[in-house]
């Protein structure tokens, strides 16, 4: 891998729509927050201070003690140009706050994008494991690991009464977060999603769009995830995600076999009209695409489609947003541009990727 | 769509805001959504975890103003100088000693963030050897208990036995 092709391929590991319960999660992410005990935090460092830290952290890559775990690349922000900043922020490789805040940000990321190890963010380190499908548990065991091995060089700031200390309060003790990426189109159809999310932040988690904090869900997916991090152990944080994202799932599936059953002409025309939109559009805004690109893809889960895969769906998502486009098309673009370069790039996508071209029904 | 605020440039931001199951729409381009301040998100002055935090700090130290008295010194961390007040804008701690020099002042924004204020989960391997063997010698006590209670009590005597080996282990390290 080479530095810039994270920047200018869409494909990562967790958009293969593989893995359990793929036709719902789209993937299933861990970051756990960490910070070394002798130095302040990364607001306060200075930067000497934050300079250190990036190059004590990064030296576990470099000395290969990640090897175990597979090839590894160590990227400083500071070797990144704007755009590429933000499209690695689009394929949820690094955050927004490493991307735009950080002294001395670096990350070292997997071959398969499924690990970003961040350092300087708002902690020192923020180990990610991201997997495609239902995989929240698999994700943490790989995380944990991280965790071990970086332990071995770092002293990290650990509290017996606190837990693991983490610049905001409201990541300490654990430092974990956990959060499942769901589609849930019949859920929102069917107007039973304001009571389920409601309901869902009465038992201490949190609901997202695709982009994070605050964002709106755009295209039906919600990110789910744990707000508390403090007095109660990893395995009891992610059973709690997990067994209520898993009840999601089946009030996701019940409200899909109702659709089918109760109004499938209704809903075949709403899949197929997105369908036939996207294929031939010229300019598409990118909250029409992220709502047409939901229809497509419940139509694929529902078998309806059966020419397109889960696959491309997640890369078109990803490839669609502002950032991607600009690098796609190696321009700088007007909003309008852009809506005529994303409906350009989606229609391309769909006709590579069904060479018979129409419906299979 | 053009931007409802300026009704001259194109809208590129699209949100909806629910307030009390009010819903509305707010269509505009990213100039106005910048002078406007609202709590975009995606922006940079949108609403943040950190600011609704750091309300949660200003409730808390209005609520604990105490009569006339002298003006208290600020509480500030030795090691790397933040006070709490800064601590209360910036809903961010310093470093890791500020949690021992704020120390149980944390407590009540722990337990409303959290429902707790202690940790219970993972333990580095090293410095968790000691506090490991502790939190293994809590969970057996816990099983003794419950143990004597539905009067298994060879199972008990066994848990005794251990407990006394991991004490030992405490003391002799």
């Amino acid at each position: 891998m080479t530095k810039r092709s994270f920047a200018q391929h869409a494909l990562s590991d967790w958009m293969k729509g593989t893995g359990p319960d793929a036709d719902i999660v789209i993937s299933s992410r861990i970051r756990i927050a960490r910070n070394i005990r002798a130095h302040p935090f990364p607001m306060l460092a200075t930067n000497e201070q934050a300079r250190e830290v990036m190059e004590r952290l990064t030296s576990v890559a470099e000395n290969g003690r990640l090897d175990g775990l597979g090839k590894f690349d160590t990227i400083e922000l500071s070797e990144l140009n704007e755009l590429e900043r933000r499209v690695l922020v689009e394929k949820h490789l690094i955050s927004p706050n490493l991307a735009n805040e950080s002294r001395h940000g670096a990350f070292i990321l997997s071959e398969n994008e499924a690990v970003s190890i961040m350092v300087n963010e708002e902690d020192h380190l923020r180990i990610q494991c991201l997997y495609p499908g239902f995989q929240i548990n698999e994700a943490w065991e790989q995380a944990s690991r991280i965790d071990d091995i970086f332990e071995e060089v770092a002293d990290y700031a650990y509290d017996e009464r606190r837990g693991y200390l983490t610049s905001c309060p409201t990541n300490v003790g654990t430092g974990i977060r956990g959060s499942v990426m769901m589609h849930l189109p019949a859920l929102v159809l069917s107007q039973q999603i304001n009571r389920i999310l409601s309901a869902i932040t009465q038992v201490g988690l949190a609901v997202r769009g695709i982009y994070g904090e605050g964002s709106e869900a755009l295209g039906n997916l919600f990110q789910i995830s744990n707000q508390i991090t403090l007095g109660q152990s990893e395995t009891e944080i992610l059973d709690n995600l997990y067994s209520v994202a898993k009840q999601i799932i089946e009030h996701e599936r019940a409200a899909r076999g109702k659709m089918l059953e109760e109004s499938r002409v209704r809903l075949e025309d709403r899949v197929y009209r997105s369908y036939g939109i996207l294929s031939h559009a010229m300019i598409l805004d990118s909250k029409e695409a992220a709502q047409r690109l939901s229809d497509v893809r419940l139509g694929i889960d529902l078998g309806l489609i059966k020419d397109v895969s889960p696959q491309v769906m997640n890369e078109m998502m990803v490839l669609t947003q502002p950032g991607f486009l600009q690098q796609v098309f190696h321009e700088k673009m007007s909003p309008e541009q852009r809506d005529v370069r994303r409906a350009e790039l989606i229609r391309q996508q769909l006709i590579s990727k069904s060479d018979h071209g129409g419906v299979s029904t | 769509m053009i931007c409802q605020e300026c009704g001259k440039k194109p809208a590129t931001l699209h949100f909806t805001k629910i307030v009390n199951g009010e819903k509305t729409e707010f269509h505009i381009c990213e100039l106005c959504a910048r002078e406007k301040g609202e709590g975009i998100p995606g922006t940079s002055n949108g609403f943040s975890i950190h600011s609704l935090l750091s309300g949660l700090l200003d409730f808390e130290s209005a609520s604990t103003v105490h009569g006339f008295g002298a003006k208290p010194q600020p509480l500030r961390c030795e090691t790397c100088g933040l006070t709490y007040t800064q601590f209360s804008k910036m809903g961010r701690l310093g470093c890791s000693k500020c949690y021992s020099q704020f120390g149980d002042k944390l407590d009540p924004i722990l337990k409303r963030v959290h429902g707790s204020t202690a940790h219970i989960g993972k333990v580095p391997k090293r410095a968790g050897g000691q506090i490991q063997i502790k939190r293994e010698i809590e969970q057996l006590r816990r099983d003794l208990h419950e143990q004597i209670e539905i009067e298994e009590f060879e199972n008990a005597a066994q848990l005794r036995d251990q407990i006394r080996e991991l004490e030992r282990k405490v003391a002799d390290s």
